[in-house]
């Protein structure tokens, strides 16, 4: 494998009066990857996002681009580009000029400006509105003016702030396949900034899930899915159940453990566990079933329910077990039965402990 | 408040109410009948305020009046010069105001607005007291023109340049920080983002600014009066002059020059003050 394109090294960042936004982070990013910062609002993604963009510097730490260090290189000596939240398109600017500013301050020839402008242009589409300004525009166009104005200085790595926020369900659908092309088509490192997991999951080809300015997992869409490291990924990342769970022994790879919710069962980890653990199951990998199972590896329990949400797709059923609840997401998978179920109805809930994870952090 | 709505009124629509439109109408003729009167009399062939038929001839014979010409002239350039002196001095200090953050900030945003609600009168004075105090009064009068107007740029460039701050500032509140790191991320200096960035997004509000100085500088009477000497008599000045010694339909030409350029300043201010393109 090649050099990280970026290796951030041990960062913080305090503000004044004592706030810690990013705390001692390391994350190393590869040539090519579309990465994505995901995290609640106030987890530091954006500030380290920043810090990466020169826009703001560590307090301590060092970001490698390119295998120099350029924590303290200001914005404009930086092989990065951003494209702001808000676009930050100037409006005093047609979309030519725009996308050309980035040259034209760099002393780029004009002709060269000219073709260059015309090939990023063509790349999101926008020749045709070449001579706008940026208030006769949508805010998806704006949008792909500032990726132009970015792509066009061919940075080695395009940051992304919270890109497809701004727009609605869905421009931001396809803006997300757009962006999935474009870094295909450019061949660089794309890194995004987004609180959305669904964002993050359908886009990026590794995602680090920041919590309180740290860490908390770097992983594969499909990893942080299936295998979350702690509570807070799995519960930040898609819905989940979370049972508090006993652990009453431990034998080789298996826990014997023993839940409020559906009572006894045996389960298999990697982990070693004592006194309490947390048991995760995600609610698509329960199922709804009328009479009492009789396979002795499912693990059940009798239930109620409470509410069903409908979403067309899928609905969620909300059930009471015991004193706890459950969710549980039911496919509408014909056009009469819906989720097949009605409140009130006492049924029983069933899942595979191979679906279930342990939880210990 | 019981009366119910008509078929396609909505509960804000007062200005359809009968004595609502009565009321407006009264409010326009109170201000604008003295005004409209003054203009209409520059056009009366007899001075003595009956209506004898229309006339051009106040306007020539107020242009080739030496007296009123000169002032006219002094007025424009001590306009023009103030103009651009608090456009320069009013868009740094909103600059420093909305970029840096310094002890004292808000007590100097404060004095920086002061001269704007000061009374005129305590300003003339104190202009006055000071020019004659540091000598500057003996020291520019026998000055060639247009040095000899030194002073009364000076005061006014101290009245209008606040006022520049005031429109600049609020314009750059409705700045887009990201559009300045926008412009630095994509390989600007701090120079070019100034120039390319900063500079047109306040253009609107320099200009506004610009002709709010320059007709504040152009109509001022009061502050003049109390720093013009003999030779450096302002269109104002003059007018009220020759007012006090009689009636004559020269002036009523002259103040509807002045209202006219006033006019005309002003309007393009508040279309270039008008809000759209903040850059949000």
């Amino acid at each position: 494998m090649s050099d990280p394109i970026i290796s951030i090294r041990n960062v913080s960042k305090r503000f004044a009066g004592g706030v810690t936004a990013v705390d001692n982070v390391n994350i190393d990013i590869e040539q090519n990857e579309f990465f994505a910062l995901l995290g609640p609002s106030g987890c530091g993604k954006t500030t380290l996002l920043r810090m990466i963009s020169g826009l703001e510097t560590p307090t301590e730490g060092q970001i490698m681009i390119g295998g120099e260090d350029m924590a303290f290189t200001p914005p404009n000596l930086r092989p990065t580009n951003m494209v702001f939240q808000s676009y930050a398109v100037f409006p005093h600017m047609t979309v030519e000029q725009n996308v050309g500013y980035g040259l034209k301050v760099t002393n780029v020839p004009s002709a060269e400006i000219k073709t260059r402008v015309a090939e990023a242009l063509d790349m999101v589409k926008l020749s045709h509105l070449a001579a706008r300004k940026p208030d006769q525009m949508s805010g998806g166009q704006r949008q792909r003016v500032a990726l132009a104005r970015a792509l066009v200085k061919r940075p080695k790595v395009l940051l992304l702030d919270e890109p497809l926020s701004a727009l609605d369900a869905k421009l931001r659908d396809d803006m997300r396949m757009e962006l999935t092309r474009l870094q295909e088509t450019v061949g660089i490192t794309f890194i995004i900034v987004t609180h959305d997991q669904d964002e993050a999951l359908s886009m990026a080809s590794r995602i680090a899930v920041m919590d309180k300015g740290a860490v908390a997992q770097i992983a594969t869409p499909a990893e942080l899915y299936e295998h979350p490291k702690n509570r807070f990924v799995a519960d930040f990342i898609g819905k989940v159940n979370l049972l508090d769970a006993k652990i009453i022994k431990q034998k080789g790879k298996t826990i014997s453990c023993d839940t409020e919710t559906v009572g006894k069962f045996d389960i298999d980890t990697e982990k070693s566990a004592s006194g309490t653990a947390t048991i995760a199951i995600r609610p698509e990998k329960l199922k709804l079933v009328t009479k009492e199972p009789k396979d002795g590896k499912l693990v059940s329990a009798k239930a109620t329910v409470r509410d069903v949400a409908y979403y067309g797709d899928t609905s969620h059923v909300i059930l009471d077990v015991g004193a706890k609840e459950l969710e549980v997401n039911v496919q509408n998978d014909s056009r009469t039965g819906g989720a097949g179920v009605e409140r009130g109805q006492k049924l029983w809930v069933q899942f595979n402990p191979d679906d279930a994870l342990v939880l210990t952090e | 408040m019981s009366a119910k709505l008509k078929p396609g009124q909505s509960p804000l629509d007062y200005a359809r109410r009968p004595w609502m439109i009565a009321l407006f109408i009264a409010t326009l003729i109170f201000l604008y009948a003295p005004i409209a009167s003054l203009i209409v009399f520059s056009f009366n062939v007899d001075k003595t305020g009956v209506w004898h038929g229309f006339t051009f001839m106040n306007y020539v014979k107020a242009w080739n009046n030496a007296d009123i010409f000169s002032a006219l002239s002094n007025s424009i350039t001590i306009a023009i010069l103030c103009t651009i002196f608090s456009t320069i001095l009013g868009a740094m200090t909103a600059l420093t105001l909305w970029r840096f953050r310094f002890p004292f900030k808000n007590a100097y945003e404060g004095f920086v607005a002061l001269p704007i609600v000061v009374p005129e009168i305590c300003m003339g004075v104190a202009v006055l007291m000071f020019f004659s105090r540091t000598g500057m009064t003996d020291a520019v009068a026998d000055l060639p023109w247009p040095f000899n107007l030194t002073n009364i740029v000076v005061a006014h460039i101290a009245f209008s340049f606040p006022f520049v701050t005031v429109v600049v500032r609020s314009r750059l509140a409705g700045f887009n920080r990201q559009l300045e790191e926008a412009s630095k991320d994509l390989g600007a200096s701090e120079v070019q983002t100034f120039f390319n960035v900063i500079v047109p997004f306040m253009m609107p509000a320099l200009i506004a600014g610009a002709l709010l100085a320059f007709t504040l500088s152009l109509d001022d009477f009061v502050i003049t009066f109390f720093s013009n000497g003999p030779s450096t008599t302002t269109f104002p000045v003059k007018i009220y002059g020759m007012v006090k010694r009689g009636v004559d339909m020269q002036i009523n030409a002259a103040s509807t020059v002045l209202i006219v350029i006033t006019l005309a300043a002003t309007l393009i201010a508040m279309k270039f003050q008008s809000p759209g393109k903040t850059g949000h």
